[in-house]
């Protein structure tokens, strides 16, 4: 089988604050419709890691390319502009606006107006939104914003997902969901999951890459990176 | 909340507005509309302050500065064409250039909000210094005299075509009424557009609308442009019924006024604004004209009042109310029903 096009590479990516070296040379490889899940322990990187590949950060060293394009240090509307569909680890939504204006935003950038409300229309009856959709999203429990911001991203129908740690803080109903739902925006598009939850990644994952104090410690199956021992101290040691 | 309100309402304000402008001179004396005319003016500026604050969070101090620049261009360009109605447009657009220019370095230049209200304040008070030292007859422009802190004389509206022909008091009024409304109801369209709604996500969370592939820098500068384009528009019916501007519409005095209007009026609304204007408007020269209380001071203390106890300001916290009797009043129906159905299950 021909191996599938890089839709996304990091060559020597670094990103320092001050002598911290939250990311040090990883050179990393996305492939076409791959879902890829990042663990590693807590300060181990991955949501600087992340931030390089959103635009959030601009990396000390490095490049990020994006389908070929040099994107290092673009602004995230830029990629986001790309058809990325980019969910970060800290709740971002707009607070004072319904679940639906929230949806709607999303949509609307992609789409006229009719198509965006479709696709909104659609989105919630796909992520079972209904009940809550003209509750002000600040108002909402946190697995419901959260699962409000995995709404957003698959309203954009984007061609690459990138997440950071969607199921933190849910409920294990919310979390299995979840899981459904990562693997279904797979059908079409190519992912990034950041996430903690053990049961949650041998649910979605194939390949995993295992970040250790900056750097990519190890790229296999979970399998096979739960019966490394030196793996297993790294992530399962500092996670009891 | 509701964070826009809808198209309908605002066409139902213009409708009263439109009620209203009818009936004024049945209510008022001759003085007090030419006196409105200066008052629309101001109230264009409280609107396009409501706009890119209220709606855009985009706390611009210096507001006033693009109404002066709109009053003074309107005033140079008027002497120099012999006529009202291409100055206007030209007023417009001298605010909405500066205000794109100065906005490209500020939010290019990824200044921070907090800074971004003192640079535009700053910019004002540079304006108004340099204004006021253009007293000698060197600083004229065509055949305009700015005249220092004199200021300049503003034209009088003429019929569109005819310079000679100049509109009697009443008709400026009906067409600064006129003016108003349609400022009003631009500004109540473009916040249903998709346009407004980004700028309103925007303020809600800039950094999301961003990760969502908008470019949030882009659509600042477009709203910064646009509201400074309106107070332009609304400096040319400040300076027509005041017939002169002078530097004091770059003081800091003018740009306060401005924050007042919007901060009592409510800000999360562009009716709220433009009644606070005229209502402060008329209270502040009604105290003027007496001895006894100094009017900046009660404006001070109304501003303190509503800062505390009516943070949302007027329109905003009336509608609130209703709000909640509804809501209210659907509960106990609601309860009664309740009632009923569970005498009936009883019963
Ligand atoms: N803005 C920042 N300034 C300074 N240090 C930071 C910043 N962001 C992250 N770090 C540091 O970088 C390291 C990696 O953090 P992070 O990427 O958040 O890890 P992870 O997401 O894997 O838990 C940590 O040591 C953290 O303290
Ligand atoms: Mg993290």
């Amino acid at each position: 089988m021909a191996r599938r096009e890089v839709v996304l590479e990091t060559r020597n990516l670094s990103m320092h604050f001050g002598g911290v070296r939250a990311v040090d040379n990883v050179d990393f490889e996305l492939r076409e419709k791959e879902l890829r899940c990042l663990i590693g322990p807590n300060g181990a990187g991955k949501s600087t890691f992340f931030k390089c590949l959103t635009g959030q950060l601009t990396p000390t060293s490095g490049d990020v390319v994006i389908r070929d394009i040099p994107m290092t240090g673009r602004e995230p509307h830029a990629i986001a502009g790309l058809g990325v569909g980019i969910k970060t680890q800290v709740p971002n939504l707009f607070d004072g606006l319904s679940a639906y204006e929230n949806l709607w935003l999303s949509a609307r950038r992609w789409h006229g107006d009719k198509r965006a409300s479709q696709l909104v229309k659609e989105t919630i009856e796909r992520l079972e939104l209904g009940e809550i959709c003209s509750a002000t999203v600040g108002s909402l429990a946190h697995g419901q914003r959260q699962m409000v911001e995995l709404g957003m991203v698959v309203a954009a129908e984007p061609w690459l997902v990138l997440l950071d740690e969607p199921a933190a803080g849910m409920t294990d109903e919310e979390t299995y969901k979840t899981a459904e739902l990562v693997r279904e925006i797979n059908k079409t598009s190519a992912l990034i999951v950041v996430e903690h939850d053990m049961n949650f990644i041998r649910a979605i994952s194939d390949i995993v890459t295992l970040f250790h104090q900056g750097s990519i410690f190890m790229e296999d199956t979970m399998d096979v990176i739960s019966a490394d021992p030196r793996a297993r101290e790294i992530y399962l040691g500092h996670k009891s | 909340m509701r964070l826009y309100g809808t198209f309908s309402g605002t066409l139902v304000v213009a409708g009263l507005a439109i009620i209203f402008t009818l009936l004024a001179p049945s209510i008022f004396e001759f003085f007090t509309i030419i006196t409105l005319t200066q008052v629309i003016g101001l109230s264009i500026l409280a609107l396009s302050l409501a706009l890119v604050w209220g709606f855009g969070g985009i706390l611009c101090f210096g507001q006033s500065a693009f109404f002066g620049i709109g009053a003074y261009a309107y005033s140079v360009a008027a002497v120099n064409i012999g006529g009202s109605t291409g100055a206007i447009f030209i007023a417009i657009l001298a605010a909405a250039i500066f205000a794109a220019i100065l906005g490209y370095f500020v939010f290019y230049g990824k200044v921070s909000d907090v800074y971004l209200a003192v640079i535009t304040l700053t910019v004002s008070l540079i304006l108004y210094s340099l204004m006021r030292r253009t007293s000698g007859p060197e600083y004229k422009i065509g055949k305009a005299l700015l005249g220092g802190f004199n200021g300049t004389g503003s034209p009088p509206l003429n019929v569109p075509g005819n310079g000679s022909a100049m509109l009697f008091p009443m008709q400026t009024f009906y067409v600064s009424m006129a003016v108003l409304i349609t400022a009003y109801v631009f500004t109540g369209w473009l916040v249903t557009t998709k346009f407004g709604r980004v700028c309103v996500s925007i303020r809600e969370n800039d950094v999301r609308t961003e990760l969502l592939g908008y470019d949030t820098r882009l659509y600042k500068l477009g709203l910064f442009s646009i509201s400074a384009g309106i107070a332009g528009l609304g400096g040319v019916f400040f300076c027509v019924g005041v017939t002169r501007v002078t530097p004091d519409v770059f003081s800091l005095g003018q740009s306060a006024l401005a924050i007042i209007w919007v901060i009592v009026g409510g800000r999360m609304t562009l009716i709220g604004p433009i009644l606070a204007t005229f209502v402060l408007y008329f209270l502040t020269s009604s105290l003027g004209s007496q001895q006894v209380f100094n009017a900046n001071l009660v404006l001070g203390i109304i501003l303190v009042i509503f800062v505390l106890l009516v943070p949302n300001g007027v329109v905003p916290t009336i509608a609130g109310w209703f709000e909640r009797r509804r809501t209210k009043r659907y509960i106990r129906q609601k309860e009664r029903r309740m009632k009923l159905r569970k005498h009936r299950a009883t019963g």
